[in-house]
């Protein structure tokens, strides 16, 4: 580069010129075909992320930037072939062939090629070919071909491929990134791909149709409306090719297939166009095996794979516990130490409260779970980055049979342990709708982080904390409240299958990708994006509930307690002196705060649904945090310090030592033990997330099953309580 | 001869797939058609479903759908 050009580099830096994107261009590619690790080496973090509209599937988009150029990427869902089996698949078919509303056709395709597979990645860049697009193909993973002793013939792939061009990337380390990008810059300017010729008379009836129809149709859209049949775009092809257009379609079809399904024909003349080509680009030259194949050779054998899945499982949640406790503890004296910050610093009053004891304590109580989400997260990622949760699909298939679900559906099961919300958008997967509402009412079930708060509040204040045998009780009363939500979801599922989600039973196909190192920039990335939306949530929702029922517990004032206290604190100075009077002031002070908390808005909510709850053993400030917690149930440990902490003066009592000490007003203990298993089983149970109820029905497009979920759950965490209390009160 | 019967450690080639069930459909789009050289890997516990090896790929299938596919040894491959 010359000291000018140098210069000029430099000067365009400074004053960063923006250059408008030359156009869109889709990332296409095979599942786990290192697609979004590409995309997001392409655009950083300058992503957008939003809906497609109608459904909640995630759209990706980016610009991806050179010197003196600049291209807007699309990352699509990952999807095998053109003929749509999944609502993803679906999706990036319709955004591909710009039928999908609001999004323009793109202007390019990036097909992202996995250089280790290259018999389902070419079946599915033959028919991107044919889409009348300029094409580059991003041949991934040539480093994993390389170690495999796989060597590819770039010229001759290209020369069968039409001249289109292909760069070999590792997408993971960034090498080949440099070529491909700028291949990409140029792609909008290209003309559009010519697709190989590999069925004559397909092409032939496809060509005699067009000439019917507009000249926006293209090839791709007569090939699916012929082949896939059923649908959108067979109507609208019926509706342009005027009268006679169903016949003619039906005659084109019978002549092509016969009474072949035409979707079959259509594999085997594709693949056989792969098949022939394949000997020409690639060799394979014999390896010995290596870690990965021996480990999948292991991972896979009945036995050990199944043992070694509940090991997986076991080390998770022992991580999610142990790890996050130093952290947890930082946090939460963190907490501490601001909030009695600002009580000292502030004149005593409504504003000092509201900082104090609803934004401070609100937040941090919630912020304190994130070490816990994070690894839990962490660990999803990175197993399913992997390849192994699809293994445990492998593996678990036979056993969700038997409640008629398929393997499909372990992964969105154990994405729940996290959370509901992204596990049930996780059920996308599963092609049958019967099988997806399954899973998705089955999902809510499982010990999401959000539980864990409550579990664990409860578990170290009643439980003790003694050892039996190799196992603590504590733990144990953890891992049964675990299996509890398992059991209670897959009996759910049974009973649904039995009855209203009656049908066939679920199919199960998976590829199970290879074993491979998580790339740690595109977990960190991932875990960013989820780390955000718990905060989002934690800052929006939760904020604003802690401070809801900070209020509701603070107004009205009542001027008669505040006066009493006055009063009682004055005849007290008179007859006492010393610790004694410190020591009734203290209690003087206690009683004046469960006072003003009784006459308080959410005391009196409290109050009022209290005889509901009342043969469950809960008084009236239980029930007035669990209707708190309606809306998000991870408010509800929020919730409780405020109720227990309003006004308190034993600023350094915990709260587990505070719910100990609680007593009815006959002095009567209100958290014995079966009042409080009962409390367990009725979070373990009650549907108290509305995020939860939103994505139900925002992805079962439906109000009949958030509706039946909410009154389900919640009427068996009620009766669970109930039975519980009663019998244990025995 | 069936997928549901392959032998660890020999391959096969497919010969005929009966392609009526839209399941069959999908792992034809997914490479299981007439020609595709294809090798047993894995039973999983409860002997089903099944994993096949075929051109660097693993797919995971079950028997009731591996019935569908008719298969021939290859011979001379160890």
């Amino acid at each position: 580069m010359s000291a000018k050009e140098n210069l000029t580099r430099i000067a365009a830096d400074q004053i960063k010129v923006r250059h408008h994107p030359a156009g869109t261009v889709a990332v296409v590619g095979n599942p786990n075909s290192g697609k979004s690790t590409l995309f997001n080496r392409f655009t950083g973090l300058r992503q957008k992320t939003g809906n497609y509209p109608g459904v909640t599937v995630e759209r990706h988009s980016g610009i991806a930037r050179a010197d003196n150029a600049a291209v807007e990427l699309m990352d699509l869902p990952g999807m095998h072939a053109l003929s749509a089996y999944s609502i993803e698949e679906r999706i990036a078919v319709d955004v591909v062939l710009g039928r999908m509303p609001g999004i323009d056709r793109p202007t390019g395709i990036v097909a992202v090629v996995d250089a280790t597979r290259l018999y389902q990645g070419l079946y599915l860049l033959q028919q991107l070919l044919e889409l009348d697009l300029p094409v580059l193909v991003a041949l991934t993973m040539t480093d994993a071909a390389k170690a495999g002793g796989l060597s590819i013939d770039l010229e001759a792939l290209q020369q069968h491929l039409c001249g289109v061009t292909v760069c070999p990337v590792v997408a993971t380390t960034g090498q080949g990134m440099t070529a491909l990008r700028d291949a990409l810059m140029q792609l909008p300017q290209q003309a559009p791909a010519k697709p190989p010729e590999f069925w004559p008379r397909l092409a032939t009836e496809v060509q005699q149709l067009a000439a019917d129809l507009p000249a926006s149709m293209t090839r791709t859209e007569i090939e699916r409306a012929l082949i896939d049949g059923s649908g959108a775009l067979e109507t609208h092809v019926i509706g342009e090719l005027g009268d006679g257009g169903h016949e003619r379609l039906q005659q084109a079809r019978q002549r092509l297939f016969g009474d072949i399904p035409p979707l079959a024909e259509e594999a085997r003349h594709r693949y056989d166009w792969v098949r022939k080509l394949l000997p020409d680009v690639q060799r394979q030259a014999p390896v010995l095996t290596t870690w990965k194949t021996r480990l999948a050779a292991w991972v896979n054998r009945p036995v050990p794979g199944t043992a070694g899945l509940f090991l997986v499982m076991a080390v998770v949640f022992q991580a999610v516990f142990a790890w996050a406790t130093p952290l947890m503890d930082t946090i939460d004296a963190g907490t501490a130490m601001l909030s009695a910050l600002v009580m000292e610093n502030m004149p005593a009053g409504a504003l000092a409260s509201l900082i104090s004891d609803g934004i401070i304590a609100g937040v941090g109580s919630v912020i304190i779970f994130l070490p816990q989400i994070l690894i839990l997260f962490l660990f999803i990622i990175v197993l399913e980055d992997s390849g192994y949760l699809a293994r445990a699909a492998y593996l678990m298939d036979r056993a969700m049979r038997s409640v008629g679900l398929s393997g499909q559906s372990i992964i969105p099961m154990i994405s729940s342990f996290a959370c509901a919300v992204p596990a049930i958008m996780a059920t996308r997967v599963i092609p049958n709708r019967r099988d997806r509402i399954a899973t998705i009412l089955a999902a809510p079930f499982m010990t999401c982080s959000a539980r864990l708060p409550i579990y664990a509040l409860l578990i170290a204040a009643f439980v003790p904390h003694t050892d039996i045998g190799f196992v603590n009780l504590q733990g144990l009363v953890l891992f049964g409240l675990y299996m509890l939500g398992i059991v209670a979801g897959l009996l759910t599922t049974l009973m649904l299958r039995k009855t209203a989600l009656h049908g066939p039973k679920p199919a199960f196909a998976l590829m199970l990708p290879e074993f491979r190192m998580p790339n740690a920039r595109t977990v960190l990335m991932q875990l960013r994006g989820r780390a955000t939306v718990f905060l989002r949530r934690a800052g929006t929702v939760i904020f604003a509930v802690a401070v809801c029922v900070w209020a509701l517990a603070y107004y009205p004032q009542s001027d008669g307690v505040a006066s009493d206290l006055l009063e009682e604190r004055a005849v007290a100075a008179i007859s006492l002196t010393g610790n004694q009077l410190e020591e009734t002031y203290a209690r003087l002070d206690n009683e004046a705060a469960a006072a003003q908390l009784e006459q308080s808005w959410l005391g009196r909510a409290g109050k009022f649904v209290e005889p509901v709850f009342t043969p469950l053993g809960w008084d009236w400030k239980v029930s007035a945090a669990v209707i708190a917690g309606f809306p998000a149930r991870e408010v509800v440990i929020a919730v409780m310090g405020t109720v227990y902490a309003v006004g308190d003066s034993a600023d350094d009592a915990t709260l587990s030592e505070r719910l100990r000490a609680a007593t009815r007003a006959d002095g009567s203990l209100i958290f014995t033990l079966p009042m409080v298993f009962g409390l367990l089983i009725f979070y373990a149970f009650c549907m108290q997330c509305a995020a939860t109820l939103a994505v139900i029905r925002r992805e079962t497009n439906s109000l009949r099953w958030p509706v039946f979920a909410w009154v389900y759950m919640t009427s068996l965490g009620y009766i669970g309580a109930l039975l519980v209390y009663q019998l244990g009160s025995l | 001869m069936t997928l549901e019967s392959l032998q660890h450690g020999k391959r096969y080639v497919i010969v005929a797939v009966a392609c009526a069930d839209p399941m069959v459909q999908r792992l034809m789009v997914l490479g299981l058609v007439e020609g595709a050289e294809i090798e047993l890997v894995s039973i999983a516990i409860g002997g089903d479903p099944l994993e096949f090896r075929l051109y660097g790929m693993s797919i995971s299938l079950r028997r009731e759908h591996a019935r569908f596919f008719a298969v021939s040894p290859l011979a001379n491959v160890s």
